[in-house]
């Protein structure tokens, strides 16, 4: 069965929870996508700007010494961090600016966190001459002030958001509000595998890219598929893009890791998945960190790209059916992958794939040396090093 | 029938407009709150919508979402604002109906919440990012305990989106009167008479206008054409601008609300 379904469910989750003046919005934006999506010439112009511009194929790197270290699996990086602005958000923002252009608009919307997601939405608006505003936490502003000059630099209005946590769930509330008053010229780029129907969806297929190309890699070079594939997951975005092609084959264990920020047990993580419950928010029905009057808890995590309350409601549709597991790591443990990553292999991962890195130092010396994991190096740590040091 | 719409009937009537002022339940606290109520029914509203107060109220603007942080910051919480909506009904009778977002009542069990806003006294609900298409669990438990659940049209609302929420709506149908979030604005939208007509002609569930109407001349503009005027913000911002002197707040809460249902009752004369 192929999911969504055509209310944009996956089970339970997912769905249209949105103000009705938004509702009329999100049915054009379905049947443009769906036109679009098996359009020959629009394919052809993504393929070509993902290739000329992102410099994709990005490669399927084995980690020889990290293997070697940690003595179990052969541990293969996805190298999302190549990508052209450092991670994989550009794939989604690049695939929705085209889409925008076919649909006449001429303002792009977007929310951003740590500053990725604004800066490859502002790098795909600069790209296609549009309009660009971004909405980003006064907190975040202050801390990520190297992604702001970037945004403004690419030609995007950064707008404070001073509401609420002044993070990254106020962003996208803020969002929201902007699309509410101007959703006749404007189209909003979200960041990752959440919000309303067709988002999940759409960005999902647009991520989706990830997993193809790493599943024609490792059968070139192994001749099957992985036993395992990695990722971590805050809205989720990378993480679904690397499984979803994955889906059916049975075979292949889908890991999916979360913040856990100072522990599971406080109540200063990420992990909507591993410790919250069942919700509503901005959009969707997912798992999500709420108190127990239902208001919605601010997330913790060091990495500001995971540092969100909810996540995409695939990934729970994913946990419930058992198809995909998730653990969390703790910001202690993701600093310490960061160093070991760098020391072993010469890359400096982001903070957010750092994560994942940590799941595997503890997982991979329990697998055996003739399996093999793929892990998705989502971004690279150059925005991190001040933070880290 | 609902008292809902015993009301829209008799008012209907009498040729009068409802008058609806919206309040944050526990803005600046759960007593203040209990006094406005009485004296907003006491200088002339018919309605009253009782915000329960949300962290992300995404179809808000900066004075609601405001009003929503004084009240979480006080502690209100659902069943708080249950309790003093009960001891409300030994004193007042006019309908209140709950304005809320989807969250509160999934996380608080949906028929549990339907079945407690009943039992204390509530008449409706009102959830801004529920649309029909996901509200099947709520009307099913709706219809079994007898509580209105009214559903939003906006301006960009499609002709086949009219018809499902004109269906789905029961009590009143709330139009949104621009393509926006809430808050008070010097100038009404266009359009606002033919989009009522429109949804009017669709339907005889009776239809109230609201976002955006700050004052008696555009409360009167409205009732001129619509079934319900509803006033959040302009009357938020009088209890923002009074929060050192609750009996100021209250006073001057309740004249601002007098002389919208003045400058109303004029034009329905008419």
């Amino acid at each position: 069965m192929t999911l969504p379904d055509n209310k944009g469910h996956f089970g339970i989750y997912g769905g249209k929870y949105v103000p009705e003046t938004l509702m009329p919005a999100l049915a054009e934006l379905e049947e443009n996508y769906n036109k679009f999506k098996d359009d020959s010439d629009f394919q052809a112009e993504l393929q070509y700007y993902l290739k000329q511009a992102v410099g994709r194929p990005t490669p399927l790197y084995y980690a020889k010494r990290l293997t070697k270290y940690l003595g179990g699996a052969k541990i293969y990086l996805k190298r999302e961090d190549l990508c052209h602005t450092g991670a994989h958000k550009i794939n989604n923002t690049l695939g929705q600016a085209l889409l925008a252009v076919r649909m006449g608009k001429k303002r792009i919307i977007a929310e951003t966190g740590a500053g990725q997601h604004g800066v490859a939405t502002a790098t795909a608006a600069a790209m296609f001459g549009l309009e660009c505003e971004i909405f980003m936490g006064q907190e975040d502003i202050d801390r990520q002030k190297l992604n702001v000059f970037r945004m403004r630099l690419l030609g995007a209005k950064v707008n404070p958001v001073t509401s609420g946590s002044q993070t990254l769930k106020d962003a996208v509330n803020e969002t929201m509000r902007d699309w509410v008053t101007n959703v006749g010229s404007t189209y909003y780029i979200i960041g990752s595998v959440v919000g309303p129907h067709p988002y999940p969806m759409i960005v999902r297929d647009f991520q989706a890219v990830i997993g193809n190309e790493a599943k024609a890699q490792i059968l070139q070079s192994e001749n099957r598929l992985p036993d395992y594939l990695a990722a971590c997951v805050g809205g989720g975005s990378n993480s679904m893009g690397l499984f979803y092609p994955f889906i059916e084959d049975s075979e292949v264990k889908l890991i999916g890791i979360e913040a856990a920020g100072l522990g599971v047990d406080t109540n200063k993580h990420a992990a909507s998945l591993s410790a919250g419950s069942l919700g509503v928010l901005h959009g969707s029905m997912s798992y999500l960190l709420q108190e127990e009057d239902g208001q919605i808890t601010p997330a913790h995590s060091i990495s500001a790209g995971l540092d969100y309350p909810g996540v995409g409601p695939e990934h729970s549709w994913l946990k419930d059916t058992g198809r995909a597991e998730y653990h969390s790591i703790t910001d202690k443990e993701a600093l310490s992958a960061f160093d070991l990553l760098s020391k072993l292999e010469g890359i400096i991962p982001a903070l957010e794939s750092s994560h994942a890195i940590a799941y595997l130092q503890k997982m991979a010396p329990h697998t055996k040396k003739d399996e093999i994991i793929i892990l998705c190096l989502s971004g690279r740590g150059d925005k991190d090093v001040t933070q880290v040091s | 029938m609902s008292r809902l719409s015993e009301t829209f009937r008799r008012l209907a009537k009498e040729k009068k407009t409802a008058l609806m002022p919206f309040i944050t339940a526990g803005d600046p606290d759960m007593d203040t709150s209990y006094r406005l109520l009485l004296e907003l029914e006491q200088n002339g509203a018919d309605i009253i919508e009782l915000g329960i107060p949300f962290s992300d109220p995404i179809a808000d603007g900066l004075t609601i979402q405001r009003s929503s942080q004084r009240s979480l910051k006080k502690g209100a919480n659902v069943t708080k604002i249950m309790d003093m909506l009960t001891r409300i009904r030994e004193k007042s009778k006019i309908p209140i109906v709950f304005m809320t977002y989807y969250n509160l009542v999934y996380h608080y069990g949906v028929e549990k919440f339907v079945k407690d806003s009943v039992d204390s006294g509530a008449n409706g609900l009102i959830i801004p990012d529920l649309p029909p298409e996901e509200a099947f669990d709520l009307r099913s438990a709706a219809d079994r305990y007898g509580l209105d659940i009214i559903f939003l049209l906006a301006p960009t609302s499609t002709p086949e989106r009219i018809k499902l929420i004109s269906n789905s709506s029961s009590g009143f149908i709330y139009y949104v009167s621009l393509t926006g979030i809430t808050g008070a604005r010097t100038s009404l939208a266009d359009g606002i008479k033919s989009q009522v007509e429109s949804i009017s002609h669709q339907s005889d569930t009776p239809v109230a206008v609201g976002f955006g109407i700050s004052t008696p001349a555009q409360a009167a503009q409205i009732a001129a054409c619509a079934d319900g005027v509803i006033v959040g913000s302009a009357l938020i911002n009088i209890i923002e601008s009074n929060l050192a002197d609750e009996d100021a707040l209250i006073k001057k809460a309740g004249e601002f609300i007098l002389s919208l249902r003045r400058e109303m009752d004029k034009t329905n004369d008419k």
